[in-house]
């Protein structure tokens, strides 16, 4: 009597192969695209110069990069691991003083009236700074106002920033509202090397 | 009695095929997933440089890529090792952007135009000059949004 192979079980494959679609669709990496999003300023009208001047001269945060890529905050050098707190400190300006940027009591929805901050951050480089150091320079103004919104947000809500629901978030950004400007190209320093 | 009926025949039993087409369709969905549509030829090198706040990019099929960087080494003999503009698939000057974005935007749904990103691919060691020139032609185009890409972390 010759013996019959017996039929490979086969009602599990399915599930083998759900498994696998899973697995990969966690794995695999689409090539997402990351970086720094930011907002250029439009293009100046001839009739619009005057607005530019309201901005206080100590509300400005004046970071420039030379052609050496050197950084300056005001008209100071530093390092690039001090910018952050710098920057922070500054824009905090917690001894209220009269060069710092100037802070004002505002009416803000969800939270009250608090003191908010008129500082805005300029970033100003040379045609010769590298790209590497400008992002560089990006990245910790970013990481600055991040850090500033989170303590923000921990002291209003207890919560980190990215915690928060939308509306939240709304209230965190009108609390601490320092946006980085993209500033008008101006060559500062001698460009040595291009 | 039918047990010893039915082994007189010696024959193979055939593959249950019932879960194939499980299988067909994971690996569908597998290609689905992780093709990209149209990459274009990189004709320059683009290291792209790292920062730790980097943030995805929402809308991938809103974004318009400008690469900047040297060419690459099969094309220098050509074109040199000057950070050159690649646009689409070929090496274009400051004045094509203008080109480029109006023809970009009219590829984008009418509702969308305002949300499209230009993504500026530049490798590290490009001087800010060139950076700079893109700028301010962005902005004489009024495409305003715009991503550094960077990749995350140190």
């Amino acid at each position: 009597m010759a013996k019959k192979t017996p039929a490979i079980n086969s009602s599990s494959t399915a599930d083998i192969a759900f498994l696998l679609l899973c697995y990969f669709l966690m794995t695999t990496t689409m090539g997402t695209q990351t970086g720094l999003s930011r907002r250029l300023p439009p293009m100046p009208d001839p009739s619009q110069k005057v607005e530019d001047m309201k901005v206080n001269r100590r509300n400005i945060i004046l970071v420039r990069i030379n052609s050496a890529d050197r950084i300056f905050a005001g008209s100071d050098p530093i390092d690039i691991s001090q910018l952050k707190d710098k920057v922070k400190l500054i824009v905090t300006n917690p001894a209220d003083n009269p060069n710092f940027p100037a802070k004002e009591p505002k009416e803000i929805k969800g939270i009250g009236t608090r003191e908010v901050t008129k500082a805005v951050i300029s970033l100003q480089n040379d045609r010769g700074t590298t790209y590497d150091v400008y992002i560089a320079v990006q990245n910790e103004l970013v990481k600055a106002v991040n850090e500033l919104r989170d303590e923000a947000s921990m002291k209003e809500f207890g919560k980190k920033f990215a915690a928060l629901d939308e509306e939240h978030q709304k209230a965190i950004k009108e609390l601490v509202p320092p946006q980085i400007s993209e500033a008008e190209p101006k060559d500062v320093g001698k460009s040595r090397r291009r | 009695m039918s047990m010893f009926k039915k082994s007189e025949k010696k024959e193979m039993p055939g593959i249950a095929s019932g879960s194939l087409s499980d299988i067909v369709f994971m690996l569908l969905f597998f290609f689905m997933v992780t093709t990209q549509m149209r990459e274009t030829e990189n004709k320059v090198v683009v290291r792209i440089p790292s920062a730790t706040e980097s943030v995805k990019l929402e809308r991938k099929d809103l974004a318009t890529y400008i690469n900047v960087g040297a060419p690459i080494r099969r094309l220098q003999a050509q074109y040199g090792n000057e950070p050159r503009i690649q646009l689409n698939d070929s090496f274009r000057n400051i004045d094509d952007i203008r080109d480029f974005i109006a023809a970009e935007r009219d590829s984008k749904k009418e509702g969308e135009r305002a949300l499209m990103t230009v993504c500026i691919r530049a490798d590290q060691d490009v001087r800010m000059g060139t950076i700079t020139d893109i700028k301010q032609e962005l902005r004489r185009c009024s495409a305003l949004k715009i991503m550094y890409s960077a990749r995350k972390g140190q």
